[in-house]
């Protein structure tokens, strides 16, 4: 059954290396991403449809097969993910992308054990642990084979939702563990960018709990649980401004590297996730002209993540009539 | 004095060798590390190996230097004809003459290899800039020149000091 479980403890030996070769094929797929004025056609295009053909010229999807939507960008991701796998000997280092992914089949699994129902489909393929594997474990309550991040989180939030039934605790407890192996895993990782892209999804993630909690009145033992601790912000400072309002939030938020977000959360959770995804474009954007490390590679995906998630904006708000200037707001600064 | 003498032609050849094995060593790093990205670029566009095969070779030229000034050193300290009678001092010199070529060797071999790599993603990106990034990797070939240059000239100027 270990053998399912992708070798997240092996060692990080590829991120000392160069990767001379890889970097210098990224940089030919950098040539393919798409730029300011590609989005500018997109937004151009009259229908849904005319969108996909533009991408379809562009090389986007898997030849020869029509693809709706959802499964050109599907394809997309499944290309990053293809081209990653052949450039990188070790993927280990990319599993900060990852887990997030076997959280989320962790909370799928325990809530199917829950209701008593089996359905494969809420499963996302692309992870570290097969999601065979992490049904099987909750079916069994035989967590000692999960890797030791995921163990403790994943017994805790079985017996949570089994005697109480509150899912949302269950969700808090897996959603921490979650950012709390995502962090550890990028910080541990040597690499200082995805040192710094795990710092700012933590923090933008632990922003995120802060505020919601507020709209929706949670306590302070909540935030407490919910909250992952990262290092640019100090939780119990985040917590203690929670108590006091959303205000006090923004004024802690001031004093922080976080500051310039306080305009984009006033303005909408959605101001404030473009904000986000800006962020960390601009920390990589100066990866395109470094032609060493794992640093070129990661910003390559990231850009690659943020380019799928400009077009899916893009598509969805073509398919269901939503005015262009809105679609604009919501559009991301491109890596190229 | 006279016992030290005899380790003159040591300290010599001692010179030689370093001046072949670290700029020779360096070179090979930075041609195999030239070589692995040239092959990334290759991938992607095959069309662009001659352009590649410039810049990966660049860094090759250091240890081409060492080699000249390790022959020439050789030819004059008697291994490769000439004289033998080498005093301690003159060991000495031809020691010191040949360390311009080992340190600026090595230490521009490393740099000329990373301003070759960092090229050759330019030409990846932008094939016809290729003039422009080969200057670069190039620049750097000047300080070796400079130290192939000295070198040369010590190891000449010691042959013929009488001491």
């Amino acid at each position: 059954m270990k053998k399912l479980i992708s070798s997240a403890s092996s060692k990080n030996e590829m991120t000392d290396k160069q990767y001379l070769y890889a970097v210098s094929r990224i940089r030919f797929k950098e040539m393919a991403l798409l730029g300011r004025a590609d989005i500018e056609q997109l937004m151009n295009c009259k229908t849904e449809k005319d969108c996909l053909r533009y991408l379809s010229d562009k090389g986007w999807g898997r030849e020869g097969q029509d693809e709706s939507s959802e499964q050109l960008l599907t394809a997309e991701r499944e290309k990053t993910w293809e081209l990653m796998d052949e450039l990188i000997d070790d993927m280990s280092v990319f599993h900060t992308f990852l887990y997030g992914n076997d959280y989320h089949n962790l909370k799928a699994a325990i809530k199917q054990a829950y209701k008593g129902i089996e359905d494969f489909n809420l499963y996302i393929s692309n992870c570290t642990i097969e999601p065979k594997l992490i049904d099987q474990v909750v079916k069994e309550q035989d967590f000692s084979v999960l890797p030791e991040h995921m163990r403790k989180a994943a017994e805790e939030a079985y017996q949570i939702q089994l005697h109480t039934g509150d899912s949302q605790l269950c969700d808090i407890i897996i959603d921490k563990a979650a950012l709390d192996a995502i962090y550890s895993k990028g910080k541990s990782s040597k690499n200082e960018l995805l040192a710094q892209y795990v710092e700012i999804k933590v923090a933008v993630a632990d922003i995120n709990i802060a505020i919601r909690s507020v709209k929706t009145g949670k306590d302070e033992e909540f935030l407490k649980r919910a909250l992952a601790e990262c290092e640019s912000l100090d939780i119990q400072k985040l917590i203690d401004s929670a108590k006091e309002g959303i205000e006090s939030i923004y004024e802690y938020l001031s004093t922080t590297e976080y500051s310039d977000a306080v305009p984009a959360l006033r303005k909408s959770s959605q101001a404030f996730e473009c904000w986000c995804d800006n962020r960390i474009i601009e920390y990589i954007k100066p990866q395109k002209y470094n032609p060493f490390t794992l640093s070129p590679l990661v910003a390559y995906y990231l850009a690659r993540e943020n380019e799928i998630k400009t077009v899916r904006i893009i598509l969805s708000g073509m398919r269901n009539d939503i005015s262009d200037t809105v679609i604009r707001e919501r559009l991301r600064e491109m890596y190229v | 004095m006279e016992i030290l003498n005899d380790y003159g032609i040591v300290l010599a050849l001692l010179g030689a060798v370093l001046v072949a094995l670290v700029p020779g060593i360096a070179s090979a790093k930075g041609v195999s590390m030239g070589g692995i990205a040239g092959a990334g670029v290759i991938t992607e566009n095959p069309s662009l190996f001659g352009k590649i095969l410039i810049l990966q070779l660049l860094p090759g030229t250091q240890g081409i230097y060492g080699l000249l000034i390790a022959f020439i050193t050789l030819s004059q300290i008697g291994v490769l004809g000439g004289s033998g009678d080498i005093s301690f001092i003159k060991g000495f010199l031809y020691l010191a003459a040949c360390m311009p070529m080992i340190i600026v060797g090595y230490t521009s071999c490393i740099r000329q290899t990373k301003a070759s790599l960092a090229s050759m993603n330019v030409v990846a990106k932008r094939p016809d800039q290729f003039g422009k990034a080969m200057i670069f990797p190039a620049m750097v070939e000047t300080y070796a020149i400079l130290a192939l240059l000295i070198s040369l000239l010590a190891v000449n100027g010691v042959g013929g000091l009488n001491i």
